[in-house]
């Protein structure tokens, strides 16, 4: 609602090429939203003390979401709003301005204080304290850039969410878990054997996945407080592609040990196994939808891979996907209107949308080798595995295709990504 | 202007593989031939080292034909067309010939390691890969292996032979091995 009051001023598409570069990674942004609000963010009073300067990681947020451009904020460093001199800041053409202090408390937390303040209007939009461990001013950043963009957009922020995927260097497979701009990379598993599919319990405490490390895929569940965990699936042939139930007290997970690839559901601590899907075709990547009663899943009962539906209680399967190519790796919105997948023709593999209601498919990337998409849990963005210089990268595009961004890590191929829950 | 300049060879990379046909036909015997023929050299002289190796505490006087280099049975490796699982006439014979291999020594064991290429999600190819190395073992059974002779998994997409984006990867990537 309140980025209307902004349209006015910037309401033409242009083409903004911004990198964002650090010692571990640079993350390229290409495209821009249709409205842009121009942001100035003064440097924070007291970042210099910190690993971090806040501003930088607010910045990097933003910029990505491609719904704003930075307004060069050189020469002026208030920190409180008696300190702004408003008619400085609409000649610079700034409609929102963000200031603040951080400081480190002494029990071992970092508190920032800022303010979002209405350039136009002189108004004060927020005031408010954010705080975090020492060792995590990062997420104080990525709170802020929430708290704006919440209020800006009137969309519930990700940038403190986190993603979960696969980096493959020579024979080492590390299942990682990082901050959604790909920064604060943790190791959650490390082994010389391919690990597939992660997949976040819908309180964020847990990882599913398929390990090969006893020579064949198995599905595991771990902690990721603790580390623990556990088989959850270890049948003859093949065990993987788990997904949990919106509810968490269930996942959908494939198993081959009755012939083809078939859909079961089981209980996180692996009681209850029962089949659900009774094919002799491939019916693999099962998903749930945001209330729970449905599933999608790719099948090539048709003669070619597609994408399904069914209910989970079980009942009549239909396909959703038709035309040209295949169709793979499906998942659902989180308004539950509509998925996204991955999109296979002449050659290419592609990002693409579709919705329940008008069917139709929505194509939102230029094609390439680009796989495993999953949506932001505001359903804004979306990543993707894709690849770049050779190796394999993460990238997103935005749910209308405007704005895309790569982000290139230090080393290795990164596969099979797939977006966290909110905290 | 760098990075446009690396899209635009992606992007020409990709237009290349998209020209190599992802969907060719299923080939009929004697075309698929030289598809068997190029892997053929590299696996005897990887297979034989642990062949003889394992081999080693049940040798007897009688030679072994699984340490035979010139024997159908140093052929270890079933091809496929893109998003087919089932054996090819091709490669018929040399599962046929592991059938009675092992039929005659029931002491024996295999593991069926499916593969593919990198076409698909790699869920579709782990499953894909699956009724590969299982559509070997269905032929290993009805040539009079015992199902408890054979153990058959899938490394779909994830582990590649070859790591080209091209078909003469591919063609390498799509495969069962079979392994003593």
């Amino acid at each position: 609602m309140l980025l209307r009051t902004f349209q006015s001023v910037v309401g033409i598409l242009f083409l903004a090429h911004v990198s964002v570069v650090s010692a571990e990674m640079t993350i390229e942004i290409i495209g821009a939203g249709e409205n842009q609000v121009p942001v100035a963010i003064v440097p924070f009073g007291g970042e210099g003390k910190l690993a971090q300067a806040i501003k930088d990681v607010i910045v990097g947020d933003l910029l990505r979401s491609g719904l704003f451009r930075m307004v060069d904020s050189e020469g002026k460093y208030p920190h409180a709003p008696a300190e702004v001199s408003y008619p400085d800041w609409q000649t610079r053409g700034a409609e929102v301005l963000v200031i603040g202090t951080v400081a480190a408390k002494a029990n071992g937390r970092t508190e920032a204080r800022f303010h979002l303040l209405d350039v136009v209007k002189q108004t004060k939009l927020i005031e408010q304290a954010v705080s975090a461990d020492d060792v995590q001013v990062r997420a104080i950043g990525h709170r802020i850039a929430d708290l704006i963009y919440e209020k800006l957009t009137g969309d519930r922020g990700v940038f403190n969410t986190r993603i979960a995927y696969v980096n493959r260097i020579g024979q080492k497979y590390n299942l990682m878990v990082a901050d959604s701009d790909g920064y604060n990379e943790q190791i959650v598993l490390s082994q010389d054997n391919p690990i597939m599919s992660p997949a976040w319990s819908p309180d964020g405490s847990h990882l599913a996945y398929a390990s090969f490390e006893t020579g064949h895929a198995v599905v595991f569940v771990q902690s990721l407080y603790t580390g623990q965990r556990k088989v959850l699936a270890d049948f003859s042939g093949s065990n993987s592609a788990p997904a949990w139930s919106p509810d968490g007290k269930q996942l959908a997970v494939v198993l081959t040990r009755d012939g083809s690839s078939q859909i079961y559901l089981v209980r996180p601590d692996g009681s209850n196994l029962r089949r659900i899907t009774f094919s002799d075709a491939i019916d693999t990547e099962p998903d749930f939808s945001p209330d729970g009663q449905y599933l999608l899943f790719t099948s090539d009962r048709g003669g070619s891979a597609q994408i399904y539906r069914m209910p989970v209680k079980g009942g009549a399967e239909q396909r959703m996907t038709f035309g040209d190519g295949n169709n793979y790796s499906p998942h659902h919105s989180p308004d539950g209107k509509g998925f996204v997948y991955a999109h296979f023709s002449s050659g290419k593999f592609y990002i693409a949308t579709q919705d329940f209601k008008t069917e139709q498919m929505q194509v939102l990337t230029e094609g390439g080798w680009e796989k495993k998409p999953s949506y932001a849990p505001n359903g804004k963005l979306i990543m993707f595995a894709s690849e770049g210089r050779g190796r394999g990268i993460l990238a997103t595009v935005s749910s209308d295709g405007r704005v895309k961004q790569r982000i290139f890590s230090q080393s290795g191929d990164a596969r099979e990504p797939v977006w966290g829950p909110y905290p | 202007m760098k990075k446009l300049v690396i899209s635009v060879v992606l992007v020409s990379l990709l237009a290349a593989c998209a020209s190599e046909k992802p969907k060719e036909p299923v080939a009929p015997p004697k075309a698929a031939a030289p598809v068997d023929a190029a892997p053929v050299a590299e696996t005897p002289a990887a297979a034989t080292p642990e062949v003889a190796e394992k081999a080693a505490p049940t040798a007897t006087a009688e030679i072994d034909q699984l340490n035979d280099s010139s024997s159908i049975l140093a052929k270890r490796s079933t091809y496929y067309p893109f998003d087919v699982s089932v054996v090819q006439e091709a490669d018929k014979p040399l599962v046929q010939a592991h059938a009675k291999y092992l039929s005659e020594h029931p002491e024996r064991n295999v593991r069926l390691e499916g593969n593919c290429d990198e076409r698909g999600s790699n869920e579709y190819n782990l499953a894909l890969g699956q009724r590969r190395a299982d559509g070997v073992k269905k032929m290993l059974i009805l040539g009079g292996t015992k199902a408890s002779q054979i153990k058959s998994v899938s490394y779909g997409e994830e582990k590649p032979k070859a790591t080209g984006h091209n078909e003469d990867s591919w063609k390498q990537n799509r495969r069962t091995d079979i392994v003593y």
